[in-house]
């Protein structure tokens, strides 16, 4: 089994309305060093098989055409292999 | 002139636009199930408003899997109109049949209200039946319609006659204020290149019927039946 994860926040060029407002209410509740604040998303997937290499190319595909939008938001991926328990 | 409408699970503005079409304007119209492969030579194709698939990951970003989407791509390529309104604007951008994307409102707020919007062209079949300049009072209902591009697609967007409608206030200016999701440049509606592929997040299938409140959006159908050669008829 293989486990990847995809974190997708936006770009830093984008306002991303939703970071400002967490960030605001961090400050608010006391954090005064806070610079910034980004939301986005975490993905987790799990696949059958073992060849990591294999599943990268693939899931990079997936990453670009649906799990984020190349015009606002950046991604990482990564994937490790799991026992077949896990 | 022949119709299709889109529906997706999801998808709530569906029924508005197959009564302006059919019962309003008296064309022949089809509902069409995301599932399905064609468009049954519809002229013309409205992806409506709602919330596709959930709205999950990103507005318009699941819809633009659709087993139908290809037939959409296609009936594009071919020159045909396609009308995207609301969530339909956001598959049009995901899809990447229209430049950009639509993002979270600035203000965090699901803005529902009817508000002034001006017309900016009028060379294309979307909006030959206004004037430059016009104000059309046009209902939004959306969380998700601040429209996002980088400086050179804005650029040619204007520059190619494509921002069809942008937001303003009623006599027709342009201010922070009058922006209602801090889009860019107060975009509202632009077409692709081609000028055959209209999104705007306003929606004129709520506004096509005076005793509903207004029927300032009826120019659009009207300016793209005049296009395909079909008659309009007389609605007032």
């Amino acid at each position: 089994m293989i486990r990847a994860q995809v974190i997708v926040r936006p770009r830093a060029s984008i306002f991303d309305p939703q970071g400002d407002a967490v960030g605001r209410a961090i400050q608010h509740l006391g954090v005064s060093s806070l610079k910034q604040a980004h939301v986005g998303k975490f993905i987790e997937l799990e696949l059958d098989g073992d060849d990591v290499e294999a599943a990268r190319t693939q899931l990079e595909t997936i990453c670009k055409d649906l799990l984020s939008n190349p015009v606002i938001e950046d991604y990482a991926l990564t994937l490790h292999p799991i026992g077949k328990d896990a | 002139m022949r119709w299709a409408v889109l529906q997706c699970p999801g998808s709530n503005c569906d029924q508005d636009a197959f009564h302006v079409l059919k019962h309003v304007l008296g064309q022949e119209v089809e509902y069409v199930w995301h599932k399905e492969t064609s468009l049954q030579g519809a002229d013309g194709i409205v992806l409506p408003g709602g919330f596709s698939y959930g709205d999950y990951l990103r507005c318009g970003a699941i819809a633009r899997f659709s087993p139908i989407m290809p037939a959409i791509k296609e009936a594009a390529a071919q020159g045909k109109t396609v009308l995207g309104i609301c969530n339909g604007f956001q598959i049009l951008c995901e899809s990447g049949l229209l430049p950009g994307v639509l993002v979270r409102n600035n203000s965090l707020h699901f803005r529902c209200e009817t508000i002034p919007v001006r017309v900016e062209q009028t060379e294309n079949r979307f909006t030959h039946r206004y004037k430059v300049g016009q104000v059309l009072h046009l209902p939004i209902a959306h969380g998700e319609g601040h429209y996002v591009a980088d400086e050179a697609t804005l650029d040619s967007l204007f520059a190619n006659k494509q921002v069809l409608f942008t937001y303003s206030d009623a006599q027709g200016g342009t201010s922070p204020g009058s922006n209602p999701n801090g889009s860019q440049r107060n975009i509202a509606g632009i077409t692709n290149r081609e000028g055959n592929v209209l999104g705007l997040m306003p929606h004129p299938e709520r506004a096509a019927e005076k005793i509903l409140g207004s029927d300032d959006g009826l120019g659009i159908f009207e300016s793209i039946l005049v296009h395909h050669g079909a008659s309009v008829p007389a609605t007032a």
